[in-house]
């Protein structure tokens, strides 16, 4: 049992903390309320060391599992995942991306209260506090997150999903006290509750199409009896309703209005976590369903037509997710960067593009999903780019946000600082606010995916895992998409350098909480590290994606000659044709 | 080693600039780039000519940067390459001394990107890792937005974002291509995965077997992303915009080296990765080219902006550069490079020049100028030799290498006459096969139309009657400015365009010794193309046969 539970040793480290943060909150003295933000602080820390050191390694062939925490696995297949060795590296980026955007959410809510409360105006009401919930709310969402990282299970990935995202909505509810904020929390609650809804009923049609809510149990069922109409349908609604979470086309329309009403450390939070949740999700969805289809007439093969040497043909030769879903991915990751990217230029609010630009980012690591764990080279493995991207968007954006967070004008009527909206508000930066600046000018380049820096680093792998699955053309839309984002992220990343403040400008001031200013200068000292030594995180990157493809039937997949077995390409090869039955 | 310290040098001083007061700014650019520049000399002393083809003073055991990735940071340098990080190291000092009395508002920063743009530059030539070539190459772009969007003239910063935008896009699919040749040589690499390498050495030998169908795309990919850094012609309008806004020396480095980024890597890439497909398709890349000269010349011929005058120049003269390089063969190769670093001294001083008058009487427009041989005789004649030296006056280093370009491309009708007519579906030779000579005359044309406007800019600048803008008459008389610059040249002024005189005087009369050296490299290129041609060509309708002839003879 313990060593079950050794499993989540992680989010029960962060429930204990969400648990204290809970008490500490509502405290009467003000040291101890703001011990809140360090306790939560330390639950993550802890849970990002519990997350890479004590967690059991599941390429074992029977280990504890999610799904059936507290009851005995019932059958062997039950016992394995498919993507063993995703859940610590998952969890330690979470963990780590998480520290930073909790340095950012310093004196996020309550505000003005403390401030009048400090100035002996008001006493604590614990009614209108919000510091509690907030920190709350926030490690409930980490939990969230972690847990989907190590579900298995579909109900356990739909429980561990709406943990992610139901706490997101009630902080951008409170995340100011402009009625924008509310605005956006609406909006982003509704359109949360579709999304949810939409794959909730694709997890009951996979239900109902392979009878198990089992990941593992799912996989096996797709390669013995292929994939029956009803499942694809659950897997192609599942994705749709997941589109949501990533921000993906066609469920992006709430991206730009909920980033740009919620306070900018959480539209940052918002920018990952939710985002994070998506893919991994996606990510276990697509590798119950398996790359290892033959391959349709589009990519490599049509370019390998006659005159390929036959080696290469077989490389090459269609080991891909089946086409129906392979092509609703495409023609997502195309439109969804497309538009990302498109909009994104037209807007002249920061946070709006940042907003359009998270979609467009979504859209490139979708190309990651397509092109799969071929390969057993980082350069090869699509799931290993995916990952590795994840973290480097998360680092970089977390800088970004927190720079916009670090800054405010002066205040409006209703006592609330102002934010930096436009793009003329963070003129002259790099003059005013160095440090402020110049993390700005790096996250965005890196953003831009400008070489040396990460966010190039984070693409590169997407462009070659994509072309070594055959995906020629989408990686010529990725190239073009990138180019299209150059121009504005080097409006973002250039303004702060290139540009002077208008004479008559209001003068934007660091906002008094030095921890966002840390983040933003962490973020960016981080995205600096990574540009220079990020080697060992792609490899750890490359161990996470270790995908094991179906553990029964392809159990004799390993052979030592590499010829695989007769039944195992009598199921591979039906598989396609089984789905139009 | 050497070349560590060639990268790293003007990086050190980039730092120290930086950080350093304003008034040593200046001083400290000089500083590094002259040692740079010493580096380079010693560099070339030590270089061993006898085998010039080999790439020299790589580290044994070069730096992996990502393991993962497959990339290292492996460095080397043969003649060609060799050539262009001088010119390179050349322009900075040069660069430096230009700016001296022009760049008055944030200097500290002008004077560090310059160094940071030369570091990125002298990368690009010396790079042995495509991936590390590729960040350099791209990391050129930033250094050269920020020195065209901060001290740019007026329509600077549209300048500067185009040019941004329309080189980074072309060479991202650059990137795609480039990785798609990787990949194909992971895949053919014993078609196990051993890992990926992105050695330059390692994917020549491997991108060759492609088939014509992968090579045609490659060269596609490629040519997206260098035509547009050459530039070539319908992908050549970023250039005018960015030279015209771009501070003095900005242009200078703009036509100087960063052009040359482009015609290197076509040098170093296209030409051995992808040889049937440009073969296949050397026609059509060399009516580009044609377009371009003759195009690029007539739009010279109606400018009233001097400076826009010499960027369309450009586009004009590297047209010459990119149909030599084309032409396939010994004479057009040699010619090709040689022309990169002529165009690069000849060019590079006509913006000097220009800057200098810019920067006394705040204007371009020939309209406003001319007959400045009366008030300016010292400079009016650099003005005219040097655009004698554009112009390809012989005796001069222009009409070498233009010569040269000429001359391959009218040999060159072995490789033209049957790709051309063998991708239009006609058997090759059914039709007489001398197209050489056609390119070559109708390019000749654009040796005259350049002539005619380069001497009617000289006519209307130097001679005639003396015209200036009203506005600075004003100015001239009541000589309040302490920081003015007298009538004529400085000292220092001369001091720069001595050297740049001095080697074009050199390279055309005896420019035997580099010939010769880059001999060596160019047969090594030209020998797969001989191969291919004594190879039983075959018409693309049977590209399979094709593919595995070549897979029969092996890579030399």
């Amino acid at each position: 049992m313990s060593g079950r539970l050794a499993f989540v040793n992680p989010e029960i480290a962060l429930f204990a903390g969400t648990c204290v943060v809970m008490v500490l909150g509502l405290s009467r003295t003000f040291r101890t309320r703001k011990a809140s933000a360090w306790v939560a602080g330390a639950a993550i820390v802890v849970a990002g060391f519990l997350a890479w050191f004590s967690t059991p390694s599941l390429s074992e062939a029977v280990c504890p599992i999610t799904g059936h925490l507290f009851s005995e696995p019932v059958t062997a297949s039950q016992g394995q995942m498919l993507l063993p060795e995703m859940v610590p590296f998952a969890k330690t980026m979470i963990a780590a991306v998480g520290l930073m955007l909790l340095l950012a959410m310093a004196g996020t809510v309550d505000r003005a209260d403390e401030e009048r409360i400090a100035a002996g105006r008001a006493t604590f009401d614990p009614l209108r506090s919000n510091r509690a919930e907030f920190y709350a709310f926030f490690l409930f969402s980490l939990t969230g997150l972690m847990l989907t990282a190590s579900a298995d299970d579909l109900i356990w990935l739909f429980l561990a999903l709406e943990l992610t995202s139901l706490p997101t909505y009630i902080m951008v509810a409170i995340s100011t006290s402009r009625n924008r904020s509310r605005e956006a929390a609406v909006k982003y609650f509704f359109l949360g509750a579709l999304g949810a809804a939409v794959f909730l009923y694709g997890f009951t049609l996979i239900y109902g199409g392979t009878g198990s809510t089992n990941l593992n149990e799912i996989a096996s069922s797709f390669r013995e009896h292929g994939i029956s109409t009803l499942a694809m349908a659950g897997v192609l609604m599942s994705l749709l309703g997941l589109a949501f979470k990533i921000a993906a086309v066609p469920m992006h329309y709430y991206t730009p209005d909920v980033y740009e009403g919620a306070a900018p450390q959480v539209s940052g939070f918002l920018a990952f976590v939710p985002k994070a949740a998506g893919f991994i999700a996606i990510l276990l969805l697509t590798a119950a369903v398996g790359w290892e289809y033959a391959g349709g007439a589009v990519g490599v093969n049509s370019l390998m037509a006659s005159d390929a040497p036959e080696a290469l043909r077989q490389v090459a030769g269609g080991k891909q997710l089946p086409e129906v879903l392979r092509l609703t991915l495409w023609v997502m990751a195309a439109l969804t960067m497309t538009v990302g990217n498109v909009l994104a230029v037209l807007q002249t609010s920061v946070k709006r593009i940042l907003a359009y630009s998270s979609i467009a980012h979504s859209g490139y690591m979708l190309v990651g999903v397509i092109a799969g764990p071929v390969g057993d080279t980082f350069t090869r493995n699509g799931v290993a780019a995916v990952l590795f991207y994840l973290l480097a968007y998360g680092v970089t954006s977390a800088g970004t946000f927190a720079v916009l967070a670090a800054l405010e004008r002066s205040r409006d009527r209703s006592g609330e600082p102002g934010e930096v909206e436009h793009l003329h508000d963070i003129r002259g930066l790099c003059a005013s606010h160095p440090a402020l600046g110049w993390a700005f000018v790096i996250c965005n380049l890196s953003l831009l995916g400008l070489p040396p820096l990460l966010g190039f680093f984070g693409k590169l792998p997407l462009f070659t895992a994509g072309i070594a699955a055959g995906e020629i053309p989408l990686v010529v839309i990725l190239g073009v998409n990138s180019a299209i984002g150059a121009y504005y992220y080097l409006r973002l990343a250039f303004t702060p350098f290139l540009e002077k403040p208008e004479d008559d400008a209001e003068p934007v001031a660091a906002a008094p909480f030095r921890s966002r200013a840390v983040a933003a200068v962490a973020s960016a000292a981080v995205v600096l590290a990574l540009s220079a030594f990020g080697g060992r995180a792609m490899v750890m990157s490359l161990n996470a994606a270790k995908y094991r493809p179906s553990p029964l039937p392809l159990e004799v997949k390993h052979d030592v000659n590499g010829e695989p077995a007769a039944h195992d390409v009598a199921g591979v090869e039906r598989a396609p044709d089984d789905f139009h039955e | 080693m050497l070349l560590t310290a060639l990268i790293l040098m003007p990086l050190l001083f980039a730092g120290i600039v930086a950080f350093a007061p304003a008034r040593n700014a200046r001083g400290m650019a000089l500083l590094g780039t002259t040692l740079a520049l010493a580096l380079g000399a010693f560099v070339c002393s030590q270089f061993d000519w006898g085998y010039a083809d080999k790439h020299q003073f790589g580290a044994a055991e070069p730096f992996v940067w990502f393991p993962a990735l497959g990339l290292n940071l492996s460095l080397g340098v043969d003649s060609v390459a060799l050539m262009l990080v001088l010119l390179t190291v050349l322009l900075g000092p040069i660069c430096v001394l230009c700016s001296w009395t022009a760049i008055t508002q944030r200097v500290r920063t002008y004077y560090s990107w310059l160094l940071v743009l030369q570091a990125a530059m002298t990368g690009v030539f010396c790079a042995r890792d495509v991936i590390f070539f590729y960040i350099c190459f791209e990391f050129t772009l930033i250094p050269m937005f920020i020195l065209i969007s901060l001290y740019g003239s007026t329509n600077r910063r549209k300048a500067a974002i185009k040019f941004f935008l329309f080189t980074f896009t072309g060479s991202v699919i650059a990137l795609a291509g480039l990785i798609y040749v990787a990949w194909y040589a992971t895949t053919t690499s014993g078609g196990r995965f051993q890992g990926w390498t992105f050695d330059i050495g390692a994917l020549e030998s491997a991108a060759r077997t492609m088939s014509l169908r992968q090579q045609s795309i490659v060269l596609l990919a490629l040519m997206a992303g260098f035509a547009v850094k050459v530039p070539l012609f319908p992908v050549h309008t970023w250039l005018p915009l960015a030279h015209t806004e771009a501070p003095t020396a900005g242009s200078v480095i703009l036509a100087g080296v960063l052009l040359k980024l482009g015609t290197y890597a076509l040098y170093r890439f296209v030409l051995p990765f992808v040889p049937e497909a440009v073969v296949e398709y050397a026609p059509f890349i060399g009516v580009l080219c044609i377009i371009g000269i003759l195009y690029g010349g007539l739009i010279c011929w109606v400018q009233t902006d001097v400076k826009k005058l010499v960027a369309y120049s450009s586009v004009a003269h590297l047209g010459f550069c990119v149909l030599g390089l084309f032409a396939l063969n010994n004479t057009g190769i040699t010619g090709s490079i040689l022309y990169m670093i002529n165009h690069g001294l000849s060019t590079g001083a006509l913006f000097l020049l220009i800057g200098m008058v810019y920067e006394r009487y705040h204007t371009r427009s020939m309209k406003e100028l001319g007959g400045l041989a009366s008030k300016m005789p010292v400079w009016a004649t650099f003005m005219v030799f040097f655009t004698m030296a554009s112009v390809g006056l012989p005796g001069l280093n222009g009409f070498v290498s233009e010569f040269l370009c000429l001359l391959g491309a009218f040999q060159a009708s072995s490789a033209w006459g049957s790709g051309l007519w063998g991708s239009l579906g006609l058997q090759p030779g059914a039709t007489p096969g001398d197209y050489g000579p056609w390119f070559a005359a109708v390019a000749g044309v654009g040796m005259i139309v350049a002539a005619m406007y380069l001497l009617y800019m000289v006519g209307r600048m130097v001679w005639g009657p003396l015209v200036e803008p009203r506005s600075h008459a004003h100015h001239a008389h009541g000589a309040e400015d302490p920081n003015a610059l007298p009538r004529d040249l400085t000292p220092r002024e001369i001091g720069l365009l001595i050297p740049i005189a001095a080697l074009c005087i050199g390279l055309g009369i005896y420019p035997k010794p580099v010939l010769d050296a880059l001999q060596p490299p160019v047969s090594r290129t030209i020998a797969h193309y001989e191969q291919l041609r004594n190879s039983p060509r075959l018409t693309p309708t049977a590209p399979a046969e094709h593919a595995s002839a070549q897979d029969g003879e092996g890579a030399p």
